[in-house]
Parts: C-alpha cells; structure tokens; sequence
C-alpha cells in the first residue's frame, strides 16, 4: 500500500511540498517558541486571508507566488499592528492578537464572500486557503515553496548567532550593539514567509500548529539552539510527509488536519518521554520539574 | 461557503430576524469578553471557540441528534477541558503558555475535523459552517411550539444565553470585580479565584458555542475581544466598560449587517471588520489614551518643560551678577542649545502666560513666573 503512494507522482509531490513546508515553518517557528511569539504565528496566519484575496483581486490569478506574497504582506501588516497596539495602548499581548487575528480574518472573510459572489468563474477554489488543500499542491507550486524557504533558511543561516543571541538575551543583544528591533523585524518577516508558504497546505486555521509544535518538542531533547532548530526542522518534515501519506492512505482523511495530528502527536510524545525533560519521568522519581528554561 | 446570493427575495422579516441575531449575539459575547481582555486571557477565548467543536462532534456521537441540548453542554465541557489542558501544560514547565495555547486547541480542533470528515454521512456539520458562520441561514431554523412560531432558534438561544451570563454577572459582580483585578486580595477574602476562574471560562465556553452556531468560531474571538478592547481605551471604570463593550458589539452588529447587505459578502466577516473599525477609532481618538490624545499631549508637555527651563534658568540668574548676560534672549538659544527660532517661541509663550517680561532684551521673571518655578521645584521660589 505504501509503495504503491510512495511511487505515486501526485502524492510524490504533495508528500515533497508538505515536507518543504515542515522543514522551513520547524526550522523558524523554533525561533518563535524560543522568543515567546508562538501566537503571533497564529495571529499572522489569520491575518494573512485578505492578503490572499487581495492579491487574487489585483491580479486576477491564483499564481501561487502572487498569493503567496499577498498573504505575506497581509500577515506582515497584522503583526505590525498587533506590536503598535502594545507599544501605544494599555492592551497586551493577548488582547491585541486576538482583535488582529479575528478583525483581519473577518475582512478576508467579507473579501472572499464577495469575490464569489462575482460572475468570475476563477475565483473558484480560493477557500482551500482556510483549512488547506495539501492535495492541489503541484510541482510548480513545490518550486515556489522551495525557492522561498531555502531563502528563508538561507538568511537565517547568515545572520545565525545573531538571531540567537537575541532570542536567548534581548538585553544582552542590545548592549552588544546589535540592531535589535531590526534583528527582531528579520526573523518575524522570515516567519511569515514560512507561515505563507504553508498555508495552501494546511490553511490559515490551522497553520499555527505547524509553527509551535516542532518548536516545543525539539526542545525537550536539546538544549543545544542549533540541534533544536535542526530537530524541529526534521519533526516537521515528518509530519509534514507523513501527515499526506497517511491522508492518501485511507479514505475521507483531510491531509491539513491529519498533518496537525502528527506534528502535535511527536510535540506530546517529546513532552512526556524525552530523556531528561520527559514529564513521565518525572511523575516516577516524584521530583519537580528540572532545572531549565521552559519555551 | 455562506452564500446568501439566491436570498434577494427574502422577507423584510427575515432581514430584522438577523440583525436582531446580531445584536444579541455581539452583546452576549461583549460582556464576557471584557473579563477575559481584563485578565489577558483574549487567546484563551481563541481556543475554546475552536475547540468546541469537539465536543459537540463527541456528544454527537452519543446522542446522535444535532438539536439536542447535551451538545451544548458538551461543548462547554470542551471548552473548560481546554482551558484545564492548557494550564497543565504550562504549569508543568515545559511550555510557555503562549505556546501551550498554540500547541492544543489545533490538536483538538483537528480531530473535531477528521472525526466530521470521516462521519460526514451520519453528522450534519459544515465544517466552514462551523468556522464562518451562516447567520444569513439562521432565521429560517425556526422555534415552534404548538404549531406556533415563536421565531429563529438562535436568536432564542443566545437570549438564553445572554439572560443566563447577565444574571451570572449581576450576583458574581463584586467577585468578578476584585479576583480580576486583585486576585491574590479576593483569594484572603475567600472569595475562591479558581471557581470563579472556571466559572467564567464555562461562560466563555457556553457563548462560544452559542455564538458559532450564528457567526462562526474564528469571529467569535472578534465579538469577544475588540469591542471590550475599545472600551479598555475609553474608561476606567468596570461598569462602563461593560456598557460600552456592549454597545460597541450591538453598533458592529447593525453597521455589519448592514454592510454584508450592501456587498452580498458575509455577515460574521462583516460584524468582525466594524468592531476592527471601532477599534481603531477608539485608538485613534480616545480622549486620554487615543493616538491623537497621546500626540497633543506630548506637544504639550514639549512646550511645558520648555518653559520650565527658561523660568528656572532666568530665577537663577536673575538676582546675579552674571544677570546681564544670562537673562539676554539672545544668550539663551546658546546657553539652553535650542535653536533661536523655537527660543523666540518660548518666549513668547512664556511672555503671553505672564511668567515674564521683556525689556531691552532682557528677561525677568514676573511674580507669577516665580510662583510657577516653585509649584517645579517645590520650595518658595526665592
């Protein structure tokens, strides 16, 4: 049953694109988690709906790269917005993602409802965007998503030990001279790239998952930033690929919502049996939690 | 999908049926949502609205009928199950709660997915229906009794809904009030933080499930925190707050309907976009906290310790020998590094307020002037 998905072309490039997509999204969302924005990733993903269907509006296409980079300046937007309701109100965090995420999908919402209420046959298809069609992915659509994660990690890679020492000591960056707001600016714009990329996938709903749950369970093995990135890169992968090998194997299995499963599955298995932060233990030796930062 | 494009010819009656839905539903969410934006639990609201899907779509397969109540009750469990889920997680210290947040209400919300994916035979669940509402269908679900119509089920439900969280605020007041704001106080008076905790988490859970029905669960979380929000910027005072939260939903209620009449586009969509728009109009132009508000008044107080300056300055030198040099307009500009233009406009404001005078080009301080350096310094002025 397997091999005959795994010599399936149509599968072959789905199960490559969700890989893509679990790599790059592991990989930067790790930064996320670390730096306490796990749901800005959330936030960002909503935002990016208006992006989406704007881009389609102007330029009357569904070219993955024009959604693409709709979805990434909507997003960019959104999380704009939510840091200067922080910065010049008395509502925190949470009030401000909330309001951001839910407003800035309301207008996606009225955007595509209207869109599909026009005569234009070629809006169809445009929801896929909420939950995510991982199955319409094709290899052009791959090409893209490849091109703008290697980007992405690329960029990463060059201002490495920069980016982490600003997710591990903000106060230390600062005093070191380091451009922080720029710094900090660099790595959300590479979330949202990797948020946009996953989000023909599995959708703005659920997109989140894909930005946290690799984060959280490479940290319970690690406390080494550079094997946690990796690793949250690779636990990506795997729910990413196997998320849309199991979805192609039994009927009526929605690939976005079975890939979400995975990844929080191996996010819940790190928690409770990771060598030395695993909770079971824990509840063995009856000992409190070890030493160590939470992410 | 919500497409009301085939409903052009409805009734007149029908159109009143979901605006009065609307308000209803924006007012019963408004009100809990103002605790939750108090305790800066906003994105907790975004995971019980998700994740009651579940428990409705597991109550389902018990009882195995959509209307029944237990999936009502269901859901809430859900919601507060969440909630409870959440806060193992982050208390075990491995996960911050941002990221506890993120890491169960997609898990749960999944499976609600799949499980509806799979059964989708036997369950009566849109899965889009559930997220995006379709409060333009709402009205034609009717509530009959005897043969009578007594009107749209959910505009009876979050009546209920709404009467049941009121009644609920109005006796748990005073608790709310002071475990919300100072709850390690409320915990020595034994008011039992943690009840009501859960208490209002049970609220949030039973409106949510109420409110998805009609407007879908994504923009709940707007009904929920930004009409709160705007309010947040306008008042102190709880009461207030409470008020205007409500009024603000029930006016994006109106102004929403309203517009997703006018674009053939969604209602919920619509509803969520003017509670942004109140939003930001209450940012921009809140009288104290507003963006305009925070310019004037930084303006103000640029002006203000301008004059401070050049009435401290001249107070003391003006008894001096130096006097003749230091009290010269002329001199300031150098000696206080401001630019000759805005010194000339110091002085002359300072001049108009009657904290000095000029003579020759030389400045004194009159008595006001005086009186106003010593409410600065706080001595006599001498």
């Amino acid at each position: 049953m397997f091999n005959d998905l795994l010599f399936d072309y149509t599968i072959r490039t789905v199960a490559l694109g969700s890989g893509i997509m679990g790599i790059v999204s592991g990989m930067l969302g790790a930064f996320a988690v670390l730096r306490r924005q796990s749901l800005l990733g959330d936030a960002m993903s909503h935002a990016a709906l208006p992006g989406i269907v704007l881009a389609f509006i102007i330029t009357g296409s569904k070219e993955p790269l024009a959604l693409m980079i709709g979805a990434a300046v909507a997003g960019w937007i959104g999380a704009l917005f939510v840091m200067t309701i922080i910065s010049t109100t008395r509502i925190k965090q949470d009030g401000a993602l909330g309001l951001i995420l839910a407003t800035f999908f309301g207008f996606g919402l009225v955007l595509l409802t209207w869109v599909q209420s026009r005569p234009n046959a070629a809006q169809a298809g445009l929801d896929k965007y909420l939950f995510g069609q991982a199955a319409t992915l094709l290899e052009r659509d791959v090409a893209t998503m490849a091109a703008i994660g290697g980007l992405a990690l690329l960029v990463l890679a060059l201002f490495w030990k920069e980016c982490a020492i600003l997710s591990f000591d903000p106060d230390f960056a600062r005093s070191m001279g380091l451009p922080v707001h720029v710094l900090s600016a660099l790595l959300t714009s590479l979330l949202v790239a990797a948020i946009s990329i996953g989000l023909q996938a599995v959708g703005v709903v659920l997109m989140s998952a894909l930005i946290v749950a690799p984060g959280v369970a490479a940290r319970q093995w690690t406390d080494r930033l550079g094997v946690m990135v990796l690793l949250s890169g690779v636990f990506g992968a795997v729910a990413g690929v196997g998320g849309v090998l199991l979805s192609g194997a039994a009927a009526r299995l929605p690939t976005g919502p079975v890939i979400v499963v995975c990844i929080s599955a191996l996010a819940l298995i790190s928690l409770l049996f990771a060598p030395r932060r695993g909770l079971v233990w824990n509840w063995f030796r009856g000992i409190r939690p070890v030493a160590g930062q939470s992410v | 999908m919500v497409d009301w494009s085939g409903m052009a010819v409805l009734h007149m009656e029908l159109f009143t049926d979901i605006i009065f839905i609307a308000i209803v539903t924006a007012v019963a969410c408004a009100l809990p949502g103002v605790f939750l934006v108090l305790r800066r639990m906003a994105m907790i609201s975004d995971a019980i609205t998700h994740t009651v899907l579940l428990g409705i779509v597991l109550a389902f397969f018990v009882v195995r009928d959509i209307t029944s109540p237990v999936l009502v009750v269901a859901a809430a469990g859900a919601g507060v199950a969440t909630v409870v889920l959440i806060e193992l997680l982050s208390r075990s210290n491995r996960v911050r709660e941002d990221a506890a947040i993120g890491l169960v209400f997609p898990l749960l919300f999944s499976i609600a997915v799949i499980l509806i994916a799979q059964y989708a035979g036997s369950i009566h669940l849109d899965v889009d229906a559930v997220l995006l509402g379709e409060l333009a269908f709402a009205p034609l679900d009717r509530l009959e009794f005897a043969g009578n119509d007594l009107g749209p089920r959910s505009l009876w439900l979050m009546s209920g809904i709404l009467i049941v969280s009121l009644a609920l605020l109005i006796t748990f007041y005073k608790e709310l009030k002071l475990t919300t704001f100072d709850a390690a106080l409320a915990a020595a008076f034994g008011f039992a933080p943690a009840a009501l905790h859960y208490g209002l988490m049970s609220v949030v859970s039973l409106t949510a499930v109420g409110a998805f029905n009609a407007v879908g669960s994504v923009l709940v979380v707007a009904l929920m925190v930004a009409p709160p929000a705007a309010a947040y910027l306008l008042t102190d005072r709880l009461p207030r707050m409470l008020a205007l939260s409500a009024l603000f939903g029930a006016l994006a209620a109106i102004l929403g309907c309203w517009a997703a009449f006018a674009l053939n586009a969604s209602i919920a969509g619509a509803m969520a976009v003017m509670t942004g728009l109140i939003f930001c109009l209450a940012w921009m132009f809140a009288p104290q906290r507003g963006l305009l508000a925070q310019v004037v008044r930084r303006v103000r107080q640029r002006w203000e310790f301008a004059q401070a300056m050049l009435a401290v300055h001249l107070l003391h030198h003006q008894a001096t020998s130096q006097a003749v040099v230091e009290c010269q307009a002329a001199h300031l500009s150098e000696h206080l590094n401001w630019s000759p233009a805005f010194t000339e406009r110091v002085v002359r404001r300072a001049e108009q307020r009657g904290l000095l005078a000029q003579q020759n080009g030389m400045l004194t301080l009159t008595d006001q002037g005086r009186r106003f350096v010593a409410t600065i310094l706080g001595g006599d002025g001498l």
